[in-house]
């Protein structure tokens, strides 16, 4: 079966926002995992908190699937124009990042920080449309 | 490692994040202009633009962007940056009108006002908010029991 060209396109940029989604969350998790850069720099020096980033296992995961994004990014490019494209993902990235942010990396989204994502979301839309 | 609010080198940090990017993808687009057109059957001549000042600049300014965003997120939370990197977009319309006397729509106008007032409001509250041992519990749960780096 072959999907309509609206669901593909509507597929096209699903994708490309849940692996930017994942990548960004499991990147964001990863140095929260290693602990504040700042300070691990303070006490190892650079080469201790690059050391510190390189092996945690997690951050890897996450460079996967900001490469993904970016291949499905491409991939979707070559399919629909930037104008749609690049505001569609960019915005819809900040809502489903706000969402899993809350669900898996236990951050206090309160009513401010909603309101602030939403609008950021719509704002970068009007910019990028 | 809780930071109720920025100090002034973390603001720092948070302001190269934003401006880096659109920064450096101007870089690499003012590069990439100045090149002949370069063809799928020469791409090695692609590793050759890499060496051009402009192009060097554009991934310098890149490299500087994920290591300063991932610096922030060591210790904000991922919607605390979100909003902050979104003002490079902001800024970038500002130069562009004030600087290089380019037209703005009003839907762009529009955009750099919601983005102002949406990075104010998330800017007034704490920059970290994750409890340490919510966030442990939940990576353990889903990764196992995954040992800090250092």
């Amino acid at each position: 079966m072959i999907a309509s060209p609206s669901l593909q396109a509507l597929l096209m940029i699903a994708t490309v926002v849940l692996t930017s989604s994942v990548g960004e969350v499991l990147m964001a998790g990863a140095m929260k995992s290693i602990g504040d850069l700042d300070e691990i720099r303070a006490r190892s020096g650079m080469l201790g908190a690059i050391k510190a980033v390189v092996t945690c296992p997690l951050f890897f995961i996450g460079i996967f699937f900001m490469a993904a994004a970016f291949f499905s990014l491409l991939f979707a490019l070559n399919h629909m124009s930037l104008s749609l494209v690049g505001p569609a993902a960019a915005s819809l990235t900040l809502v489903t990042n706000t969402i899993a942010a809350k669900l898996f990396l236990k951050e206090n989204v309160d009513r401010r920080r909603w309101v602030s994502a939403i609008l950021v979301c719509i704002g970068v839309y009007f910019l990028a449309h | 490692m809780s930071h109720p609010r920025l100090t002034f080198e973390q603001f720092l940090i948070l302001a190269f994040v934003s401006i880096s990017v659109p920064l450096g993808d101007a870089c690499l687009s003012r590069g990439m202009t100045s090149l002949p057109a370069i063809s799928l059957a020469h791409p090695f001549s692609l590793v050759s633009a890499v060496f051009t000042p402009w192009i060097a600049l554009g991934i310098a300014l890149l490299i500087g962007y994920f290591a300063s965003y991932l610096t922030a997120l060591s210790w904000a939370d991922l919607t605390y940056v979100m909003p902050a990197t979104a003002m490079g977009n902001v800024i970038v319309a500002l130069l562009a009108h004030f600087w290089l006397h380019e037209e703005i729509s009003w839907q762009r106008w529009l955009g750099v006002v919601l983005i102002t007032v949406g990075v104010g409001f998330v800017a007034q509250g704490p920059v970290n908010t994750t409890p340490p041992a919510a966030f442990k519990d939940a990576m353990e749960a889903t990764f196992g029991s995954n040992k800090e780096a250092q």
